[in-house]
């Protein structure tokens, strides 16, 4: 197996972009990283791109071939384009694809791409399409809402170990303070406690402050073997981990409901693979698509104790400056949520956090960062980990 | 809220909580499994019908219904460890602010949903606190 | 009072050699009441006149996600409880109602299906308006009886409907009762002697095709429609039988209020006592197709081995069911196993008119 750096990143702006089509933003991703690695559309071997919903979203499938077609690498270079679904983890799988075909030598310079366009669509058309990465047979059509199945796991997250709303109120507000400094980002407006705890109770005790929004973005990613990326870049970031694991597809299932196993288990493959303990990891970029969602992935990701994820929240050690910096980017809860983006703009984050171009949400001195990238309630999970050194 | 085939194929485990059973492993499966998870192959699954109690692992109330259930809402839907063993995912019906974590509940028979005014009438398994 | 015995009852059996009865029963009521002062401080209208003429209190309303298939499948699955038979000898299920949940698909199948019943069976709806529970009774009495069948379930069930601000609707109530009717002597908890009915087209109520509420004539349903079918049902069966109203413990009529079935007992010569358990219609509303087995479903809830029972069941466009019943002794053994009409009606969850407009589907949503 060969190294596997990222030479190139972009993501588009993320939000409610309404002049915008699933085509455009996708193109502005690939093209702009592509730029971004100084590469030409000749050099490329590959595309793949993750996407949970097109046929929903904009009644499109065979999303790989239209993006191949819209960035220009079709009619004259015929380049395989892939489209990846897993779900809220499709862009990571995405991710996964390009590295295993770099890795193994079958491509050079590969794009790894996410985009959702989730807005041409009304809010319910769009929480039924969302709510199929559950079981539609026996999750949905008992009334089941993705915002009532995190909530099922926060009650008993709180019945357990204690956990408040106000400690999940926290992550709200610090993935906010984020997306305050991150350009891309749907909301940079800070909020408070009291501005979460106030909001409308969607599914007790999730509030809409601690959902993440339904949002329009695509993020794109070139990838190149290691021995190459120099010719690209002065600042290539390397691939030290990329491992996924599954679960049960209804969180009835799980062996414990407050506990993601296919994180805990791709998180255990991805330090084996990195030979990384979780103190060594700078920054983390996980998948708060509700705020018990970041509390559940930081315990499960080893960075704190389980059941404790509340307590480490509220203590500000995964502040920017803190212990463990979460969700710099502003996390899928102020950034945005383009599902199938979601999974390469955490990488996209990493890669520009381990380039030292974050500007004001910068961490000091970051050499190694991890992305954690969740399908569902559970049943897929994705973990990266990259390094500033090969 | 679903297609007809689909809905009518689990009928008799959505009106009755029929299930089944790994004789191999003894374990019970509701929703039903046709393929035992512990034992895979070398599984031995039969026919069981679930006798319909049970008690509360976690719930929740909803309040932004899902689409087809709007008239429900407020309602709680809540994860239910049958007395089997079996864990599945159904409404509770009964006042949202009385439930609690291990509450004892069992089973009833419900309108889970409709295809519109026009649509077939979606039946199957609720359940309501034991004690009434 | 003339009591019958075992041998007695083989002269008036039904069919030849044949004695046919209930070997369980099963009632379902909705926990929700809505008391009529709230409908009355609606329209403004009189709550103590309309509680005081009609005789009812309150009525029974159904959960958001009940419908006359649900509570047909709760009152199916008691009697089923309290019999403890193995469904597959159910040869049929017959559903009376005037609210079956689609115009065209049985609500009986679906009660077969969640009783375990089906396949090999036959099932269908049957419609008479308040009566045609007992027309179902009636017909499973006859495939029994001709042997086509070993046992048969007979159901009536509604989520009755009255038109905002109609007088219906300080009555229009929910419940259901289903009985399970078979001919095996030793099996029986009530034999049922025998049944009369009188019918004539006579047009009082009414509900056409795709629409949601009843039309009714008013003072018309009264005299030449419920007191002509039930007096002269009642008279026919007691002379077809040579009984008395004496002869009983009980008596049921179909209770659309409180002061129809009261005057018409005593039209008919029947007391107050005799009355007394089976009227539930005060605490519960009129569950029409429901309402007279629920008056029957609560009187066995009481009732002693040997203790007869004389029922009638009316409905409109019009006609009547009577019946003429006794209790065996099995009845102790079955009655405790599913719950008892009066431990139905306890424990109310009253709601208000808001609330009661949601859960009767008044509101249309956007």
């Amino acid at each position: 197996m060969r190294d596997v750096a990222i030479i190139g990143v972009k993501n588009t702006n993320f939000g409610e972009l309404w002049d915008q089509s699933l085509r455009d933003i996708v193109v502005e991703a690939g093209i702009g990283a592509i730029e971004d690695a100084g590469a030409s559309g000749k050099e490329i071997d590959a595309l793949y791109v993750g996407n949970m919903s097109g046929g929903r979203f904009v009644d499109q499938e065979h999303i790989g071939a239209l993006i191949a077609d819209y960035s220009g690498l079709s009619k004259n270079l015929h380049i395989p384009a892939t489209r990846v679904e897993a779900a809220c983890a499709s862009g990571g799988l995405a991710l996964r694809q390009a590295i295993m075909s770099v890795a193994s030598g079958y491509s050079d310079i590969v794009v790894a791409a996410g985009a959702e366009k989730m807005t041409d669509v009304g809010s319910e058309e769009a929480s039924s399409a969302l709510a199929s990465a559950a079981d539609r047979e026996w999750e949905c059509m008992a009334g089941a809402t993705f915002p009532g199945l995190y909530a099922m796991i926060a009650k008993l997250h709180m019945h357990r170990y204690g956990t408040t709303s106000e400690q999940l109120a926290e992550v709200a507000v610090k993935n906010h303070k984020n997306g305050h400094f991150n350009p891309i980002a749907q909301y940079k407006n800070i909020i408070t406690v009291d501005d979460v705890l106030n909001s409308i109770m969607v599914a007790d005790p999730l509030h809409i402050f601690d959902c993440s929004p339904i949002t329009d973005g695509a993020s794109a990613l070139v990838l190149a073997p290691a021995e190459l990326a120099l010719k690209y870049t002065d600042t290539p970031i390397y691939i030290r981990a990329t491992a996924q694991a599954s679960d049960t597809i209804a969180l009835h299932d799980r062996i414990d409901i407050t506990t993601l196993d296919s994180t805990v288990i791709a998180a255990k493959r991805a330090y084996s693979m990195a030979k990384l303990r979780p103190e060594d990891i700078d920054l983390v970029e996980v998948h708060d698509c509700f705020t018990i969602a970041e509390i559940c992935a930081i315990e499960d990701l080893g960075f704190a104790e389980k059941g404790k994820g509340g307590i480490v929240t509220a203590n500000e050690e995964t502040v920017i400056g803190g212990r463990i910096p979460v969700n710099t980017s502003g996390g899928l809860k102020a950034c945005g949520h383009p599902v199938g983006a979601t999974g390469v703009k955490q990488a996209v984050e990493v890669v520009t956090q381990l380039r030292g171009e974050a500007g004001k949400r910068q961490v000091e001195g970051a050499e190694y960062g991890m992305t954690h990238n969740v399908g569902g309630s559970g049943a897929t999970a994705v973990v990266h980990i990259f390094s500033r050194e090969r | 809220m679903s297609s007809v085939p689909r809905f009518w194929r689990n009928l008799a485990s959505r009106y009755n909580l029929e299930g089944t059973h790994c004789k191999e492993c003894g374990n019970y499966f509701y929703p039903p499994r046709n393929f035992c998870v512990n034992c895979r192959r070398s599984g031995q699954i039969e026919h069981y019908k679930f006798k319909g109690t049970g008690e509360i692992v976690t719930y929740t109330i909803i309040r932004t219904a899902a689409e087809g259930f709007e008239r429900q809402a407020p309602y709680t839907l809540a994860i239910i460890k049958l007395d089997e063993g079996s864990i599945m995912t159904a409404q509770i019906v009964g006042d949202p602010e009385k439930m609690y974590i291990g509450m004892r509940v069992r089973s009833v028979f419900r309108k889970l949903g409709e295809g519109g005014e026009r649509g077939m009438i979606y039946y199957g398994t609720k359940f309501v606190p034991a004690e009434t | 009072m003339k009591r019958l015995g075992t041998d007695a009852l083989k002269q008036s059996k039904t069919g030849e050699n044949m004695t046919i009865g209930i070997v369980s029963y099963g009632a379902y009521i909705p926990r929700y009441r809505i008391k009529l002062e709230e409908i009355a401080r609606l329209w403004g209208d009189d709550a103590e006149a309309l509680k005081n003429g009609l005789m009812v209190d309150e009525k029974s309303v159904p959960d958001i996600d009940e419908d006359t298939a649900t509570i047909a499948v709760e009152a199916a699955r008691s009697a089923m409880a309290r019999s403890e038979i193995n469904p597959h000898r159910i040869g049929a299920v017959y559903t009376g109602s005037e609210s079956h949940p689609y115009a065209v698909k049985p609500t009986s199948t679906i009660v077969a299906q969640a009783i375990g019943a089906t396949p090999e069976m036959t099932a269908a709806d049957f419609e008479f308006a308040c009566k045609a529970g007992t027309a179902a009774v009636q017909a499973c009495m006859g495939l029994v009886g001709s042997q086509m069948i070993d046992l048969g379930m007979a159901i009536g069930a509604d989520v009755s409907q009255g038109a905002p601000s109609d007088a219906l609707e300080y009555t229009a109530a929910a419940g259901g009762v289903a009985c399970i009717i078979g001919r095996k002597e030793d099996e029986l908890a009530a034999i049922i002697e025998a049944t009369y009915s009188y019918t004539t087209d006579t047009p009082d109520f009414w509900r056409r095709e795709g629409m949601p509420y009843p039309e009714h004539g008013g003072r018309f349903t009264g005299e030449p429609g419920y007191f002509k079918h039930v007096i002269n049902g009642a008279k026919g069966l007691l002379k077809k039988l040579g009984t008395k109203p004496e002869d009983y413990d009980y008596a049921v009529f179909h209770q659309p209020n409180g002061k129809f079935p009261s005057k018409v007992a005593k039209m008919l010569g029947f007391t107050t006592p005799q009355i007394a358990p089976g009227l539930v219609v005060p605490k519960i509303g009129n569950t029409y197709s429901g309402s007279c087995l629920m008056g029957i479903a609560a009187t066995l809830d009481e009732a002693n081995p040997g203790d007869r029972i004389f029922a009638t069941a009316f409905g409109s466009g019009a006609g009547a069911d009577a019946f003429s019943i006794t209790v065996t002794d099995k009845i102790k053994e079955i009655r405790n196993r599913a719950p008892k009409v009066s431990e139905l009606i306890k424990n109310p969850i009253y709601i208000d008119y808001a609330r009661y407009a949601k859960h009767k589907g008044k509101i249309r949503l956007g």
